[in-house]
């Protein structure tokens, strides 16, 4: 099996890749006033409801049981699929996904696919594979046509482009689509877009998905959206092909009700999501004629095995955690490296992807807890992140340096002693670094700190040490 | 009251002057302090960098030097949070119920600084006198691990003289996150300008808060750009009177 996450595995290090988007003056803007806008729309829908975090328990024990009994889901998913005109197949990894997806649109003769937006076919680089079989790829979810005319990556798991701004979609479009003029006004852009799209729409019979939802005592698939693009996709051609990962799955229709209620909410800050499509195998003379699902895998069973961290995959990908993420907002999502940005890439890839390849990322958090918070299905996210860690640790990945001074200071902090002496033999050590008080040009690990902040150095006299000399004067 | 003051290593050694305000207000209050001297740390830096095998021994030292304590004050709420939060689930991981039991046992007589004044001992006003203008920084473990809510700012409300501007975004973090600011400093960096953005923008003399650490940083960023503006523990402002203080 080879488990690939987007371009994960050959992407740098997220403190290097960081350093350089920090930097980036248009992007930091973009990201402020943008995650400034979503989190003020959803903290506005969600405050106005009142049974909020009874919804969130709903759907953490919803996505918990199904979890647990995943395989019974998918198999019943499997046979009500089918038996609605479906056909299912079953991925092991991104390439055998791949394999069959250009298998199909091979078979039946088609050179070009339109898409609905789904962070499952770049997590598989779907697109890739596609244009190497010599199948023409078109996104149509306008943030996904921006970062696909802008040779770009995703940076967030929502709004893909959320790190551009007007003017530069301007820029994109004026040159990829040839057009001699073009304002930068959002209905001068919507414009440009729709009829640039309509054509591909009217004239490609073949379409692609993923899925917000796979039902399995109805066999049915949920995409829900708000451009309305998506619907065309799913409904305009002869043929549609759908990839979901296997965590995608519910019990039945009626969770929708729970799930419908916090996606929305949480991803746009839209009480109900403007398109909402539902469909059931095939209906003769209605839409699709020919529907695939393939079932993705791609090391998702490798995570239920970890019984600490399996509740990443009961994430429903609304992107609440970037947009509320301190650390998300000041990168944005190319330092993550992947298709998963923010707080949950920094736990999904590596555990996808196995540890290997992506050993910074459970550190890229300060661990504030914001996204645990706005976790519509309650994954705490922090707790994850520490037991990533662990496992890191464990496997001696750790530089030296660290596991030194880790080492170190506990044996410090062993006994108040110890404490003490460690103490006194720092005060001791620090006199070459100590001007005024402060402590300048660390070395090691500790120059990050005193590059960018003032250190005060350790004072005279300790807590301890003033304790005990007052308890001294008082005896 | 008898209070056992877990001052937190951090204190210890760093910042002592909270540890001393604290105990002033304490004793200025009515009530006996004590301080432990065995006790150390509460393996919150380890925990969270993901070396548990050492954090354990460190909860277990705590857990022992702590054991007869009727109350105990800690000025740090990401020490308390470390403790609340991971405590239990160490302990049940070790398969030893007699430890989770003392855990239990021990967790519910542990108070954050401002809990403790405001949920046990039920005063806000402490007799304070602050003649500076102070805005109030809210620490992600005290917001979102202990549910302070607004315990520290209406202990600071109580304080004579004091002139309060709220902190616009006050629950963003300000990038500290322990060793997360010595593994990621250039986005560390960055969240910490964008805080003392917000502490510059309040026009305030002194930013406060109730933990340390992320006042160190912050701090450490407002002197480094000679900003003329500092940061306290709320300890050191409400063991400030109008005969003195630390002001």
């Amino acid at each position: 099996m080879s488990v690939r996450v987007g371009k994960a595995a050959g992407a740098p290090a997220f403190p290097s890749a960081a350093r350089k988007l920090v930097q980036n003056s248009q992007l930091r803007q973009n990201l402020r006033r943008a995650t400034d806008t979503i989190r003020g729309k959803r903290n506005k829908v969600v405050q106005e409801m009142p049974d909020w975090q009874e919804l969130r328990d709903a759907a953490h024990a919803i996505k918990e049981h199904t979890v647990r009994h995943l395989d019974f889901y998918l198999e019943r998913f499997e046979a009500n699929c089918a038996r609605a005109g479906g056909h299912v197949h079953w991925a092991r990894d991104a390439d055998e996904a791949n394999a069959i997806i250009v298998g199909i649109f091979k078979d039946h003769g088609y050179s070009e696919v339109i898409k609905v937006k789904t962070m499952t076919s770049d997590e598989t680089q779907l697109n890739a594979a596609l244009l190497a079989a010599g199948i023409r790829p078109h996104e149509t979810d306008l943030a996904e046509v921006i970062v696909q005319l802008g040779d770009d990556e995703p940076s967030h798991v929502v709004c893909p482009s959320l790190h551009r701004n007007r003017s530069e979609v301007r820029q994109i479009f004026l040159e990829k689509m040839n057009l001699s003029e073009l304002s930068e006004a959002p209905e001068d852009l919507a414009a440009a877009s729709r009829s640039y799209l309509r054509e591909k729409f009217l004239r490609i019979g073949a379409g692609f998905s993923g899925a917000n939802f796979a039902i399995a005592d109805t066999g049915s698939v949920c995409v829900v959206e708000s451009e309305g693009n998506g619907r065309m996709c799913l409904t305009l051609p002869n043929l549609l092909v759908t990839m979901l990962g296997v965590e995608k799955l519910i019990p039945s229709f009626d969770d929708l009700e729970v799930f419908l209620q916090l996606l929305p909410r949480s991803a746009t800050g839209e009480r109900m999501n403007p398109y909402n499509s539902i469909w059931t195998g095939v209906a003769p003379g209605d839409g699709p004629q020919e529907f695939h699902v393939v079932l993705l895998d791609n090391n998702r069973t490798g995570v239920m095995a970890d019984a600490e961290a399996r509740q990443t995959l009961d994430c429903i990908r609304c992107g609440a955690c970037l947009n509320s993420c301190p650390v998300f907002r000041q990168t944005g999502g190319h330092a993550y490296g992947s298709s998963y940005s923010g707080p949950i890439g920094a736990i999904l890839t590596p555990q996808l992807q196995s540890l290997e390849h992506s050993r910074s990322l459970p550190y890229a958090s300060s661990l504030c807890g914001a996204c645990y918070e706005v976790c519509p299905v309650k994954i705490n996210i922090p707790e994850i992140l520490i037991h990533l860690r662990a496992k890191l640790v464990e496997d001696g990945y750790p530089p030296l340096a660290e596991r030194a001074g880790m080492k170190a200071a506990a044996v410090a902090f062993a006994d108040g002693e110890r404490l003490a002496a460690a103490h006194k033999l720092a005060r001791l050590c620090q006199w070459p670094f100590e001007h005024d008080g402060q402590l300048e040009n660390l070395p090691g690990m500790l120059g990050g700190w005193t590059a960018f902040r003032d250190l005060p150095a350790l004072p005279r006299q300790s807590f301890r040490e003033w304790w005990a000399e007052r308890q001294g004067g008082r005896a | 009251m008898r209070i056992s003051l877990f001052v937190t290593c951090y204190n210890d050694l760093l910042f002592p002057e909270t540890g001393k305000a604290v105990v002033r207000v304490l004793e200025r209050l009515g009530h006996e302090v004590d301080f432990p001297s065995r006790q150390t740390c509460c393996g919150q830096m380890h925990y969270n960098t993901g070396y548990h095998h050492d954090a354990f021994p460190m909860m277990l030292h705590f857990l022992e030097v702590f054991r007869d304590a009727e109350t105990i004050c800690a000025p740090s709420a990401s020490c308390v949070a470390m403790m609340r939060d991971h405590y239990p689930k160490m302990a049940d991981e070790s398969g030893d119920a007699a430890l989770r039991r003392a855990v239990d046992a021990l967790l519910p007589r542990v108070f954050e600084f401002t809990e403790l004044l405001t949920d046990k001992l039920e005063v806000t006003d402490v007799g304070a006198f602050f003649p500076h203008s102070v805005t109030l920084h809210s620490s992600c473990h005290s917001i979102r691990s202990l549910n302070i809510g607004d315990k520290p700012w209406r202990l600071l409300q109580a304080v004579r003289g004091i002139r309060l501007v709220e902190l616009p975004s006050r629950d963003q973090c300000c990038g500290f996150g322990g060793t997360f600011a010595i593994k990621n400093p250039d986005v560390s960096a960055a969240m910490v300008s964008e805080k003392i953005r917000y502490v510059l923008d309040t026009q305030a003399e002194i930013c406060a808060g109730v933990d340390n650490s992320c006042l160190m940083h912050i701090g450490g960023a407002l002197s480094r750009q000679r900003t003329g503006v500092r940061c306290m523990h709320i300890a050191e402002i409400l063991d400030s009177t109008d005969r003195g203080g630390a002001a």
